[in-house]
């Protein structure tokens, strides 16, 4: 399997995520694409280790995910927050330090 | 040849769940649609070789990461957003550049790495390519040469631990 159409799906799957981000209001649907942003990413890094047979990427992958699982559980945590201040999930209202 | 129909078969499933995350009104749904994304992208893992980061996909990202994603939809009670009623000049821009990012990402992977081979399929080469990057390789790697990192990992998911506890208190202390 060429190592370019791996490359191609993960640049496709990114794209989605940033047009997730820019898309939708919805800050957890937000937060979900930045999480398929991070899965693109991660599909790449392990095509790469495989390509070079060099075991670094896989462990690069490792600590994304760990990254990523810390993200999360701050990130969900700081729009329950939100939400209890605003009701309200949508970015739009989010501007409270907007001048 | 199995390995192109797999590759092909994930990479619809990931692409679709990624589109039906983009798509879906209600939150719940665009989690469950990431999940499927999810698993598809584990099984790419597994056309690749890496097990071990396959396993840890569906572990972390399809287990923990999503229940905790669906756990909070369902604790804020959201409704479905409503319907668009008019594409406005924003959401256009924004298609656009996504767009864009794409055309660039395409052009750089267009451009041939210096000493990048195809993943391993089957012959000698790619049999020592598979053993130097299974388990065993990975957890020598991560115990010696990244073992400080390993630990910095440890104490950030503590600390992540901690603050998404103190953030999600009613009251901070």
């Amino acid at each position: 399997m060429d190592l370019n159409w791996y490359l191609s799906l993960s640049a496709v799957l990114f794209t989605i995520g940033v047009l997730g981000v820019l898309l939708r209001r919805n800050v957890i649907v937000v937060f979900l694409s930045i999480e398929l942003m991070l899965n693109a990413v991660n599909l790449s890094l392990v095509a790469f280790s495989q390509s070079f047979g060099d075991v670094d990427g896989q462990i690069l992958v490792f600590f994304v995910m760990s990254v990523a699982a810390a993200e999360a559980a701050v990130g969900l945590a700081i729009v329950i927050a939100l939400f209890r201040n605003t009701l309200s999930v949508n970015v739009d209202e989010m501007s409270l330090f907007r001048g | 040849m199995l390995e192109p129909f797999l590759f092909f078969v994930f990479a619809t499933l990931a692409v679709s769940g990624g589109l039906g995350m983009l798509i879906a009104r209600s939150p719940i749904a665009s989690a469950l649609w990431m999940v499927m994304g999810m698993i598809a992208i584990a099984g790419l893992y597994l056309t690749l070789n890496a097990a071990f980061i396959g396993v840890v996909q569906i572990l972390v990202y399809a287990g923990a990461i999503m229940v905790l994603f669906l756990f909070v939809i369902m604790l804020l009670n959201l409704d479905e957003t409503p319907r668009l009623s008019a594409v406005d000049w924003r959401k256009g821009a924004a298609f656009v550049l996504g767009v864009a990012v794409l055309a660039q990402l395409l052009a750089v992977v267009a451009v041939r790495v210096q000493g990048a081979a195809n993943p391993a399929t089957t012959g000698a080469v790619a049999e020592a390519r598979v053993a130097a990057t299974d388990v065993d390789a990975l957890g020598v790697a991560l115990l010696t040469d990244h073992a400080f990192s390993l630990e910095i990992i440890g104490v950030l998911l503590l600390g992540a631990t901690i603050g998404a506890v103190l953030l999600a208190k009613k009251k901070l202390v």
